[in-house]
């Protein structure tokens, strides 16, 4: 995986793991891999992994158990929260991006419909 | 937490020419270090003083706790920037070399490492294409037990396949009691598996810290910093 973003490598990988949970590639309840694992995977430094589940656990999105590993939440609620949340900033970031570009508040909702149409028509 | 390494104050002058001034340096144990500068910038000369090849001008060393010298050499694995086995050897007589020069050499993490790289006992040294030189140099470097691992450029001029084996096999060895200064100027390829980073600048500390934290600060890869400080 390629790092781009300008941000420190323990909050992509963060993000990473947060898209995987809320799309559902990973389940509530699952086991996450090992730091290790993790580390060779992406080729990242295993303090950084580490660092990386600490702070997911500390958003209480995982969950530690001694000896057996790294475990996503069984809270659903919380993953609907935690997708909702991802989805505001994503809308966020959208608006002002066309904003930016000269666009009001309706010519904004019609090119959305016109394409979600479109997309729903392929 | 411990200090593998702990640097006050070392300079080290070629007669007149300054190759480090007033270096401080101090690298815990289970950290990975990278020392990043250009060529010349004074790399291979710290490296040198750490594995006791050179003496310092000035300042101290410390490597767990004792000056450099036979006790650090028993504990310190160190990969050259250049070929350092013979042409007559296959890799199975350096194999015996290094198991009978180093204590701590283990021999199933070296059969290990030789499997993982893909490459044969009986393959002759001269054979051997630059990438694999390079990832049999560093199998026989990584398979010692050591409290301080040494590499110098290990990912120079290898091809990307071979660069992410070895990248790899650096990871696949990181242990908590152990620590790592490796020296590159490829940083975008190396630098995620960094703790801290040294920006070495004609010899002197030109910025050092957290990776990380680096990255926070100024919203910026390692690599970016890099081009700013030796840009122009």
């Amino acid at each position: 995986m390629e790092f781009n973003e300008n941000l420190p490598i323990y909050i992509q990988i963060m993000n990473l793991l947060k898209s995987k949970i809320v799309s559902g590639e990973i389940n509530e309840g699952d086991k996450l891999p090992s730091v290790r694992e993790l580390s060779k995977q992406l080729k990242v430094n295993p303090n950084t992994i580490q660092r990386a589940y600490q702070e997911l656990e500390r958003e209480e999105l995982v969950f530690t158990q001694r000896g057996m590993g790294t475990f996503v939440t069984e809270d659903v609620e919380m993953i609907k929260k935690l997708k909702k949340d991802m989805a505001t900033n994503i809308v966020q970031e959208f608006l002002v991006k066309m904003k930016k570009l000269g666009f009001n508040s309706k010519e904004i909702m019609e090119i959305l419909s016109e394409w979600v149409e479109k997309e729903e028509r392929e | 937490m411990k200090n593998i390494v702990e640097i006050n104050g070392l300079t080290k002058n070629y007669f007149n020419k300054k190759a480090l001034k007033d270096i401080n340096l101090k690298i815990e144990e289970g950290k990975v270090v990278g020392i990043l500068g250009p060529n010349g910038s004074g790399k291979t000369t710290l490296i040198k003083i750490l594995t006791g090849l050179l003496r310092e001008t000035k300042g101290e060393v410390f490597i767990d706790g004792h000056r450099v010298g036979v006790y650090t050499k028993s504990i310190v694995s160190y990969l050259p920037d250049r070929n350092f086995l013979y042409n007559w050897m296959t890799i199975r007589d350096a194999f015996e070399f290094f198991k009978d020069f180093y204590q701590d050499f283990d021999e199933e993490k070296f059969k290990d490492l030789l499997d993982f790289m893909k490459l044969k006992m009986d393959m002759k040294i001269t054979t051997l294409s630059k990438g694999m030189h390079e990832k049999l140099n560093l199998s026989l470097v990584l398979s010692r037990n050591a409290k301080l691992y040494v590499l110098d450029e290990p990912i120079a001029g290898v091809d990307p396949v071979a660069r992410d084996q070895i990248l790899d096999a650096i990871i696949n060895n990181y242990n908590r009691n152990s620590s790592m200064l490796i020296t590159t100027h490829l940083v975008r390829d190396m630098e995620n598996i960094f703790d801290e980073v040294v920006f070495l600048k004609e010899g002197e500390m030109a910025l050092m810290g957290n990776a990380e934290a680096l990255r926070e600060e100024r919203g910026k890869h390692i690599d970016d910093i890099y081009k700013e400080i030796f840009g122009e």
